[in-house]
């Protein structure tokens, strides 16, 4: 039998790290050039932050089989944290800009460990019921407290006004590419595949010793960092926080976005976010009622792909684009192999 | 075929493994949901390297054995030593590390995920690279990851399933399912396996394969097996000693032959013989 062809490991990197940097240089270059109009710019900016949110979710729903529905209540932390800390912190420009975006991440993770730890006990319904709480919650108290012991806090019902507008398409690029390698990275590692037993059969990922109790902790946790990092980066993009913003009809447009793309596929959500952040905005561009009935059409659409593909329109597959050129090759091969088998039966 | 030796209390062991302490023993276990007990002064000891049959009738509590000693469920009586330890206050999780690992009667593989994952993350606790250094890619994820999947294809050629790692769990046939649960039970590296019958929906020629095999797998890792069987001439052809368990309780105990002859066991299965 002949040897299937395999790129080896460090290729694999080289060909992905190019692939990154040429997509980032298209990016930068349409900006430049001014293809792309600040309009669409803006939504750019905005794709990226809910890939961000659709991808990070996807880790608690998709690769663990949780089903949280107070995403949007990380991003409320992770935003606010951002907010306040870029408003008050001394010094201005890009380093602030990025322990921003980490402390975002952090408080949030904090967050999702102090919610994760007695929601994960419950299984189903109830963790759905306890996110959803926690998502409310955080949006009721961010509405009503606006001074904290004398000291201004959150601009309550107002919004917290005035945020230094950092958020650029670089920013976001990156952020988007560091956000989508740790998730992938930490998924092909014995971590990942602890959290993917969890999904699969949690007695049996028992009775392997996977230490399940932690597992679940630690993907909830990293599914609320970047949730953090997505509100960081939302903040600094519009400048201005309302908590309406991170009710609960955000949490299941994020939910709606992994569900379409296929739970437990990168892609899937990546593809899903771009998709239903666009299409308001095209809605709008048509007329203003269209565009106020989308979640009736999020809901349809949501139902027909539940019955006519449950596991979302990519399932798990996921994108590689080493495996794609190892398939050519691999085929070419083949070819190549009938072609001297003909000669020789001549 | 070993001869018993009784134990001191009130349990046997292969006269092989006499000598030193037996890998599992059970002492007065016992179980009650709610006002139903579904196991009752359950006695046994298994030795470093027996292979140990427990047979019985539908709803004898066989299972339920199994889910005390993996504490799945938790005893109400009764202590558990596991390599002379107690395991009081012990979970499924902490059960696995000191050393037992089982499969299940209703197959639990992790379906969606390949062959090779289900063996890797078996071996989940014989890898040690931490969260930073596999995200990192650090060298040590790589040797690992390297030696984890070396050990995955050498424990699946022990079934000869090497060349179905890439496929999807769920999609293998009955039998190499049950084949494959009992590879990744191996991949935790036990001392103790305790198998849920192993045989069931496998054809003569496969038990007969598997017989073959968990003898196999006995002799080459050195570890003590138990298991839950209906397959006759499995547990009679591969177990030192076995016991018989009837409503939670154990009714007889002994090797094969002697409990082939015991009146007691004859009965539960195929009931009393009518007077006259």
């Amino acid at each position: 039998m002949r040897q299937r062809f395999e790129i080896p490991m460090p290729v694999r990197y080289l060909v992905n790290g190019v692939l990154i940097v040429l997509l980032f240089l298209l990016g930068q270059f349409m900006i430049s050039a001014g293809i792309l109009s600040s309009y669409f710019q803006k939504i750019l900016l905005q794709v990226g932050v809910y890939i961000i949110a659709a991808v990070s979710l996807n880790m608690a729903t998709g690769y663990l089989g949780q089903l949280p529905l107070g995403h949007a209540g990380f991003m409320a932390v992770g935003g606010y944290t951002a907010g306040i800390f870029l408003k008050n912190f001394p010094i201005k420009g890009l380093p602030a800009f990025i322990l921003a975006i980490i402390l975002a991440g952090i408080v949030a993770g904090i967050f999702g460990i102090l919610i994760g730890i007695p929601a994960l006990r419950l299984k189903g319904d109830y963790l759905a019921i306890i996110t959803l709480g926690f998502g409310e919650i955080i949006r009721v108290i961010l509405l009503n407290i606006d001074t904290v012991l004398g000291f201004k806090f959150t601009g309550g019902a107002a919004g917290l006004m005035g945020i230094p507008k950092y958020t650029s398409f670089p920013a976001v690029y990156i952020c988007v590419v560091i956000t989508c390698l740790f998730i992938h990275t930490m998924m092909k590692s014995r971590h990942g595949r602890a959290i993917l037993a969890i999904r699969e059969n949690e007695i049996a990922a028992e009775s392997c010793g996977v230490n399940t109790t932690y597992y679940k902790t630690m993907a909830f946790t990293a599914s609320a960092f970047f949730a953090g990092v997505a509100g960081a980066l939302f903040a600094s993009y519009l400048g201005l926080l309302v908590p309406g913003d991170f009710g609960f009809m955000k949490s299941i447009e994020i939910l709606v976005m992994v569900v379409l793309g296929g739970m437990g596929s990168m892609l899937g959500s990546v593809l899903a976010a771009a998709v239903l952040t666009i299409v308001p905005f095209a809605l709008q561009s048509i007329s203003q009622t269209v565009a106020d009935y989308r979640m009736v059409i999020y809901s349809v659409l949501l139902i027909v792909v539940m019955i006519f593909k449950p596991s979302g329109l990519l399932g798990t597959y996921d994108f590689s684009l080493t495996r794609i050129i190892e398939g050519l090759i691999n085929r070419a091969g083949i070819h190549d192999g009938v072609a001297r088998k003909g000669e020789q039966s001549k | 075929m070993s001869k018993l030796i009784p134990m001191p209390t009130n349990n046997l062991l292969t006269e092989r493994d006499v000598d030193k302490p037996p890998i599992l023993e059970a002492r007065h276990l016992g179980i009650d949901f709610g006002g139903l007990t579904a196991v009752d002064d359950f006695n046994i000891a298994i030795g470093r390297t027996e292979i140990a049959g427990l047979i019985g009738p539908n709803g004898a509590g066989k299972t339920t054995v199994f889910n005390l000693l993996t504490k799945v469920y938790h005893p109400t009586r009764g202590t558990i030593l596991l390599d002379a330890k107690d395991t009081a206050g012990m979970n499924t999780i902490q059960i696995n590390h000191a050393g037992i690992a089982r499969t299940f009667q209703n197959i639990r593989l992790f379906k969606n995920l390949t062959v090779l994952e289900n063996v890797l993350i078996g071996l989940h606790n014989s890898m040690s690279c931490s969260l930073s250094e596999s995200i990192l890619r650090l060298p040590r994820y790589w040797k690992q990851e390297k030696e984890a999947k070396e050990r995955a294809l050498e424990l699946l050629s022990i079934f000869q399933m090497q060349d179905l790692a890439k496929y999807e769990a769920g999609a293998l046939p009955y039998g190499a399912q049950r084949r494959l649960e009992i590879v990744r039970a191996l991949g935790t590296n036990p001392k103790l396996l305790l198998l849920d019958e192993p045989a069931a929906g496998m054809n003569p020629s496969e038990t007969a394969g598997l017989m073959e095999n968990i003898r196999k797998i006995r002799d080459s890792f050195h570890i003590a097996i138990m298991l839950i069987e209906h397959d006759m001439n499995l547990v009679m052809g591969i177990c030192e000693g076995i016991a018989v368990l009837n409503y939670g309780k154990i009714i007889a105990k002994g090797t094969p032959e002697e409990i082939q002859a015991n009146p007691a066991v004859i009965e539960a299965y195929l009931g009393k013989k009518k007077e006259g």
